[in-house]
């Protein structure tokens, strides 16, 4: 169990991972109708509460995370769900003063809000009239004694698009319109009651009715942020890990991003500006929020969609899984443009959780090799690396173009660069936009997210047997 | 006649870009363009063997530097 647990960052990942795991044990049997009604008491067996007031409560989310296993709600068009029994309706009181406030004489906090909504009791200590505060954050900012919190829900707080409010019955609630399936609320909520969507039980299918990919092949294509995954085997084993569960092969999405990053500095090189489309929550984020800028989004298809289709059209038959840290990847197969290329998406959680419930230790396996794509393609897993990529590709093609990217990670920074575009501020012509902080690598579908994950990735770059993009897809125009 | 090379990990990390880009040479010095039709796949499931390459479904396991034998009787002999 100990052993288990330090795979994951949280307890949280560690429960869902349970859930995911016996769901698909028993698929893979062909047992999951007849067992998923013990499968609650499996994980919360006993009489004693270790999560929630009563056993029988962590039963019922147990019972709702067994729906969202085996792909969730059909009527709820977005990949992230709430479940609302799990949310623990969090207090969300906004800005508040605490008994730190000393009800010192200067008042910063009075004189940088712009609204007037502090005031001062006889005791000189301040407080938030919550009809004229607007949650800007300043008065905090600027007091001397941090006296002034936000208790902001950990999911709003994660949702940087604003997506999340707070419903009649005081649960959190997605709004689908504005949600970019970024993930962050997943990852960050502390109760874990928002969860993504799972395709597993479509994957096991995939891989069962193939027949030993008999009948048709199932490849899988590894993000490249998987360098800074299982971190407790080597890569090498990973990959084993992955044909025994009877993939056929497994590819580098890295090769179909040296694919992108070639087209990709052509099409900047023609039009002078582009924003990325690498990433799909920040594509999601230009449409539903600077439908102005849709026009700039980058043609290409994202790193895994590009060579999904090559390889579709090459095999026609193939079935294809993508293994990711993302679960905005889940939502990006949806899309008309990519929905034929690509079959099903998983996390790097999920396939922890296939490893397991066929009883894979994947430390034990000897090492297979995964080497399709160049040093470029590799780091597109970490923020900067498509910008490095894209100046590559135009040294690669002597094209005439300076390029000034403008590499944003989290939606923050991806927001700040979008608005001074609107304004014409901008100082570059490329932005990278990648909505998780750190790039992929800080995915909400990664088992950890480390200090040490972004080197990882560039080491593995540099193990790269092409050392330039033209190399790795010269074989793809070849053959093609 | 169609030759399949393998372009999977396995095999390109024993040169089948190298494979390819010969045989590509050869079949544009013979002018075989139209008669040898050379693609790619992404694994033969046999590894162990590559570069793995099949000529009209013959299996051949051919390195970078027995990449001229393999053309001159696999695949000259042949036509």
């Amino acid at each position: 169990m100990e052993h288990t647990i330090r795979k994951f960052d949280t307890k949280v990942q560690h429960l869902k991972y349970k859930v995911l795991r016996e769901v698909a044990r028993f698929a893979w049997e062909g047992t999951l109708l007849d067992n998923i009604i013990n499968i609650p008491n499996m994980i919360v067996p006993g009489k004693t509460p270790t999560m929630r007031c009563c056993v029988y409560k962590e039963r019922a989310i147990v019972g709702e995370r067994i729906k969202l296993a085996m792909g969730g709600n059909p009527a709820n068009p977005n990949i992230i769900e709430v479940i609302d029994i799990a949310c623990d309706e969090c207090p969300a009181a906004g800005y508040e003063v605490t008994d730190s406030c000393r009800g010192c004489l200067a008042h910063r906090c009075e004189d940088v809000c712009k609204r007037g909504a502090l005031s001062f009791d006889h005791n000189h200590v301040a407080h938030i009239d919550k009809s004229k505060c607007v949650e800007c954050g300043a008065c905090a900012k600027v007091c001397p004694y941090s006296a002034i919190v936000n208790r902001k829900r950990p999911c709003q707080n994660a949702c940087k698009v604003k997506a999340i409010s707070i419903n009649e019955e005081n649960a959190a609630s997605i709004d689908n319109n504005n949600c970019i399936q970024c993930g962050a609320c997943v990852y960050q909520c502390p109760f874990g009651a928002i969860m993504d969507k799972s395709f597993i039980l479509d994957a096991i299918r995939l891989v069962k009715e193939s027949e030993n990919n008999t009948k048709y092949k199932v490849y899988a294509i590894a993000a490249p942020s998987i360098s800074s995954q299982f971190t407790y085997a080597k890569l090498g084993q990973v990959i084993t890990g992955i044909k025994e569960l009877g993939f056929f092969t497994v590819l580098e999405a890295a090769l179909g991003a040296d694919m992108v990053a070639m087209q990709e500095s052509r099409e900047l090189a023609e039009k002078g500006f582009l924003t990325s489309s690498c990433c799909p929550a920040f594509v999601r984020y230009i449409k539903t929020s600077y439908p102005q800028l849709v026009p700039f989004i980058s043609h290409n298809l994202s790193p895994v969609a590009t060579l999904a289709k090559y390889l579709k059209e090459s095999d026609p038959t193939a079935k294809i899984v993508f293994i990711g840290p993302c679960t905005a990847k889940k939502a990006e197969i949806q899309l008309d443009t990519v929905k034929d290329y690509i079959d099903v998406v998983l996390t790097f959680e999920e396939l922890q959780a296939l490893f397991d419930s066929r009883d894979i230790d994947i430390t034990t396996l000897e090492e297979d090799v995964m080497d399709n794509a160049s040093y470029y393609g590799r780091i597109f897993a970490r923020s900067g690396g498509l910008s490095d990529a894209v100046a590559q590709g135009i040294k690669e093609q002597n094209l005439d173009f300076e390029l000034k990217p403008v590499p944003c990670d989290g939606i923050e920074a991806c927001r700040l660069a979008l608005i001074k575009k609107v304004k014409n501020l901008l100082d570059g012509n490329f932005i990278e936009g990648m909505a998780c902080v750190g790039g992929c690598i800080g995915g909400a579908g990664c088992l950890t997210h480390g200090e040490k994950n972004k080197s990882e990735v560039d080491k593995y770059g540099k193990e790269a047997l092409e050392k330039t993009m033209t190399d790795a897809i010269s074989m793809l125009d070849m053959l093609k | 006649m169609k030759i399949i090379v393998c372009i999977g990990s396995s095999c390109h990390i024993k040169g089948s870009r190298q494979v390819v880009e010969q045989l590509q040479k050869r079949i544009a010095e013979q002018n075989l363009g139209d008669r040898v039709e050379l693609a790619g796949t992404f694994c033969m499931g046999q590894c162990q063997k590559g570069v793995c390459v099949t000529v009209d479904g013959e299996f051949c396991s051919v390195t970078p530097e027995t990449t001229d034998t393999f053309f001159k009787e696999k695949v000259l002999a042949q036509l």
